[in-house]
């Protein structure tokens, strides 16, 4: 079996052992997904409730909201992102730990929702790389929860060591009067 | 030391028993199984289109419901129908009908303002997408299949369907179409497929068998009629 040390864990190719490996190495990870709490309006409610004993996430070995980015492997954006908070939103999830995660919960998470104005980001996959959509305004827990196992699907389904290579780019944004194309920030030049 | 055990017997008395009421407090909710809470009659999921009995769709594609979105999440163009296979009962119909629900907060103002009830919401709202394209419901999507049922889209969870199924117009059958509260119990809507006219929904305040009879002499009031002609 030829193996690319230079490359770690990506130049091995597949076989029984580590086949295995990686499929304990999703399970860990799908079963401890700990969500970094990002709750920024009405939407946080509904979070909140999901973590409450009605519908109780610790299920999913998702115990508590971490306080800190940094223990955190998923961010739930939860609520309308206003173009004041879309820095902070991204500073937050470059402190977090690879391997990280985002649910975009709500509609106005999603695509600005009902507020299409100058104020609010339109669609939080404009700053942060978005994996799992949860519709509604605001989502009920069962979404949330649907959403969660969406995820854990994705994960259990996704690459192990590189996530979504070529993506995190956002949206593309169309220059009508001349100017230079911006520059999106990419995940994975950074890997 | 007695007082600070006593505290735990508490803690761990409840640990293992439930609740007062002997079941467990947590839903154990999980996607594609699992029970799901007890949902209103008049809640508000996931859009259907309706058709008429006789499998015709209802939309007349008069874009009164892209009108009325707050969220401007509704696109729909109308056409003509085709002379030789109508798909409406009317002149025209609903030749584009596209939802997205990274939009659609779920007012449910599309459905009062739907001249001919084609539009109404079902229960569902258990679902979620993976990327953008699969959050905007086209026509094929959203309206019903050959027995009035709403289609089931992989990423969405229809395990109660054999319950919600039947209340995916809750709106339409709280009072006649007008809204007029006066016309509770009273059925003026036409017949869906699948589920024929569906009966009035119960009152809240008076749970009355004998439904008020139409106010007589009243010209505003419409005329209650089972179906399209």
């Amino acid at each position: 079996m030829q193996w690319d040390v230079s490359k770690g864990l990506e130049g091995l190719d597949h076989n029984f052992i580590t086949g295995k490996l990686e499929d304990v190495v999703k399970w860990a990870r799908r079963m401890s997904v700990m969500p970094a709490t990002f709750g920024l309006a009405c939407c946080a409610i509904e979070m909140m409730g999901t973590g409450g004993a009605h519908y109780d996430i610790s299920r999913f070995g998702m115990e508590t909201f971490r306080a800190s980015p940094r223990q955190a492997d998923l961010m739930i954006v939860a609520g309308r992102v206003s173009q004041k908070m879309a820095p902070v939103l991204r500073q937050i999830y470059d402190q977090m730990m690879e391997p990280k995660w985002v649910i975009s919960m709500g509609v106005c998470a999603s695509s600005g929702g009902m507020f299409n104005n100058y104020a609010i980001v339109q669609g939080v996959d404009q700053i942060v790389p978005v994996d799992v959509y949860a519709p509604g305004c605001p989502p009920g827990p069962e979404t949330l929860i649907h959403a969660i196992n969406t995820l854990h699907e994705k994960i259990r389904d996704g690459e192990l060591t590189r996530r979504r290579p070529g993506t995190g780019l956002g949206i593309s944004v169309e220059q009508r009067d001349g100017q230079p194309e911006p520059q999106a920030v990419s995940l994975s030049a950074r890997n | 030391m007695g007082s600070y055990l006593k505290g735990f017997k508490i803690t761990f008395g409840k640990l293992f028993k439930g609740t007062e009421s002997g079941r467990m407090v947590t839903v154990p909710y999980v996607k594609d199984s699992g029970p799901k809470r007890h949902k209103p009659e008049r809640l508000h999921g996931r859009h259907v289109l309706n058709r008429y009995e006789d499998g015709m769709e209802k939309c007349i594609g008069c874009e009164l419901c892209a009108g009325v979105c707050p969220a401007r999440c509704i696109y729909v163009r109308g056409a003509d129908n085709p002379p030789d296979e109508p798909v409406s009962p009317g002149e025209r119909f609903g030749f584009i009908y596209e939802i997205n629900y990274l939009r659609c907060i779920h007012c449910d103002l599309c459905v009062e303002a739907c001249p001919t009830e084609a539009i109404t919401e079902s229960k569902l709202f258990e679902f979620s997408f993976t990327n953008r394209q699969d959050a905007i419901y086209t026509k094929a999507e959203l309206v019903v299949d050959d027995d009035g049922l709403p289609q089931q889209l992989p990423w969405e969870d229809w395990s109660d369907l054999d319950k919600v199924a039947a209340q995916s117009s809750a709106w339409v059958r709280a009072t006649a179409p007008s809204g007029n509260a006066r016309y509770e119990g009273v059925v003026a809507w036409s017949g869906e497929l699948g589920f024929g006219v569906k009966p009035p929904e119960v009152g809240q305040s008076e749970p009355e068998a004998e439904p008020t009879a139409p106010l007589e002499g009243n010209a505003d009031a419409p005329e209650p009629s089972s179906g399209h002609d």
